[in-house]
């Protein structure tokens, strides 16, 4: 990789302001794809999950996903936008083989949620409005592996092979309005409009929003404005940006890039294109020159009929929305007694719903917490997994905790639980079918899943 | 009618990923040019009272219920494809892109 000069974050800011858009991808929690009645569960063999419709065959026609429809217009009212009284879908043309039609069937210029915004609350608890310029149907593309290049990417390959098993699932694409007056909070303003986004829709039950695993990705656009000036700069288009913690790095990296390229400009214009990000050292390097929207020749799309949400359905999605993130947190943060700093703790542990899920089976908040905040959390940072990967659920957790209700409040530790006393230290095993499990054999939870984090379960584990 | 130029249908032929002469972009522009100028003659008896339209049908909200029908096989899929690989559509190396 070529080495880039960049310009100190500090210095970029003090001539120009950074003006961000940011387009999200969530890839919906449907059974099937947007356009056919494939499956979307995720399969290793290749090409298993195609028919004529999203291969794209001759005289194939498409029929849009209810729930898809339904999913973008509870996300469109989560976001306070307008839903569209009727919209269509359109063509988006470009030549690459990740859509066997040679198409992407999407929306443009008549998406079907717009005009809305999201409060996203920094770390100072400052609250910053991102404006919603729209949020649209889409579809996700196929897979491509590059063979024969030396790193597996495009540049040097000898051909690409092409896996549609991906090729339909939904997307919903929600995209900002530009992101004007952050300074030097840019970086910090994408992080936890991310952040928040994704809880907005695990919090509405449409996706699971795993960055991790592609189910929301993220596009960073920056340009950079000369202070006091009108007119926004060329952007540049970070593409798939896949972590919270890179959404802030890329913006971070771009402002500082951005800085350099339009101080070596004469005319202060720099082409548009599209970076990509690399996750090693949060660096992007340029990718493709963008073409222009005209260049897709969008164009409606005549093999599907228009999409006309009634009213009275809008309004019953409305009035099943779940309770807002933000507000949720507020009130939970209240309820449990806790300091925004622990709050913080609890949300970045991903520990929120589980605490909650375990305080309606009955334990006392605070000892909820502790459980989930301790130890647990503590091996789940450890071994690089999510709370609620552990294998531990919320329901035996107040047996657990021996919970009586007056009981005099216990001292809490793994071993009081009836848990192996050494197993958080004990990570190079892996497993809890050491000595003292087989002597004490931790209880197993009502699924057969042995609580114990770090085990990989074995048949030891599930005595009888 | 403006007329298709030269340069626009340069544009096209690299949207389209295709090579053309110089004398293929004159032969090119003009043969566009009477294409879209007959589909003009549209305009002539489309008045502002006819809404342009996408479907020929009036219809809205053919939507289908989320549910899982069969797939083709693998080798069903790819029983078109003119080269395969490791179960996958084998494509030339992609150019100009990264």
């Amino acid at each position: 990789m070529t080495v880039i000069d960049l310009e100190s974050y500090e210095d970029a800011l003090a001539t120009y302001d950074p003006v961000m858009g940011l387009e999200v991808h969530v890839e919906l929690g449907t059974k099937t794809k947007m356009f056919c009645g494939c499956s979307t569960e995720l399969k290793q063999d290749a090409n298993s999950q195609t028919c004529p419709v999203c291969l794209g065959l001759p005289g194939a026609l498409p029929v849009v996903n209810e729930i898809g429809v339904e999913s973008a217009i509870k996300i469109g009212l989560a976001l306070n936008c307008e839903i569209a009284e009727w919209c269509r879908f359109a063509r988006k043309n470009y030549f690459y083989p990740d859509m066997p039609k040679n198409f992407q069937t999407s929306q443009y210029d008549e998406p079907i949620a717009f005009d809305g915004y999201l409060d996203v609350q920094l770390e100072d608890g400052e609250i910053f409005r991102v404006q919603i310029e729209r949020a649209h149907m889409e579809e996700d593309t196929g897979k491509s592996t590059h063979v024969g290049g030396a790193t597996g990417r495009i540049h040097g390959a000898s051909h690409s092979l092409l896996d549609y098993n991906r090729a339909g699932i939904p997307l919903i694409e929600i995209v900002t309005k530009p992101i004007e007056g952050a300074g030097a909070r840019a970086p910090e303003v994408a992080k936890a409009y991310v952040a928040e986004l994704r809880e907005l829709i695990k919090a509405l039950g449409v996706s699971e929003a795993r960055m991790e695993m592609g189910q929301m990705r993220c596009d960073v656009n920056l340009s950079l404005r000369p202070h006091g000036r009108e007119a926004f700069g060329t952007r540049s288009e970070t593409k798939n940006v896949n972590s919270l913690r890179s959404v802030e790095r890329a913006a971070r990296f771009e402002i500082q890039h951005r800085g350099v390229a339009l101080d070596l400009e004469t005319g202060g214009t720099i082409v548009q294109e599209t970076r990509h990000f690399h996750e090693e050292d949060g660096s992007t390097t340029a990718g493709r020159i963008k073409d222009n929207a005209e260049d897709y020749r969008y164009f409606p799309e005549p093999d599907l009929v228009p999409v006309a949400p009634a009213r009275d359905w809008v309004e019953e999605l409305r009035k099943g929305l779940p309770e807002l993130p933000r507000l949720r947190r507020a009130r939970l943060k209240e309820e449990w007694g806790v300091s925004e700093h622990d709050m913080q703790s609890i949300l970045n542990a991903g520990a929120v719903d589980l605490i909650v899920a375990t305080t309606e089976v009955g334990a006392p908040a605070d000892q909820a917490r502790k459980w989930w905040m301790g130890e647990l959390a503590r091996n789940a940072n450890e071994t690089g997994r999510a709370l609620d990967e552990l294998g531990v659920t919320p329901a035996p957790v107040p047996a657990a905790l021996r919970f009586r209700p007056g009981a005099p409040p216990f001292r809490l530790s793994a071993s009081a639980a009836g848990f192996p006393g050494p197993w958080s230290r004990r990570r190079s095993s892996r497993r809890c079918g050491s000595a003292a499990a087989a002597r004490s054999p931790p209880s197993t939870t009502a699924s057969g899943v042995c609580p114990v984090p770090a085990c990989r379960p074995r048949a030891s584990c599930r005595r009888p | 009618m403006p007329g298709i130029t030269r340069e626009e249908v340069a544009h096209l032929a690299r949207l389209a990923r295709l090579e053309l002469k110089g004398e293929e972009l004159d032969h090119f522009a003009g043969q566009l040019d009477d294409i879209i100028g007959a589909v003009a003659r549209v305009s002539e008896v489309a008045d502002q009272d006819v809404p342009p339209t996408s479907h020929p049908l009036p219809l809205t909200n053919v939507m289908r219920a989320d549910e899982v029908r069969p797939s083709l096989t693998p080798a069903q899929a790819l029983s078109g494809a003119p080269a395969q690989e490791q179960q996958r559509f084998k494509v030339p190396q992609i150019l100009g892109e990264d």
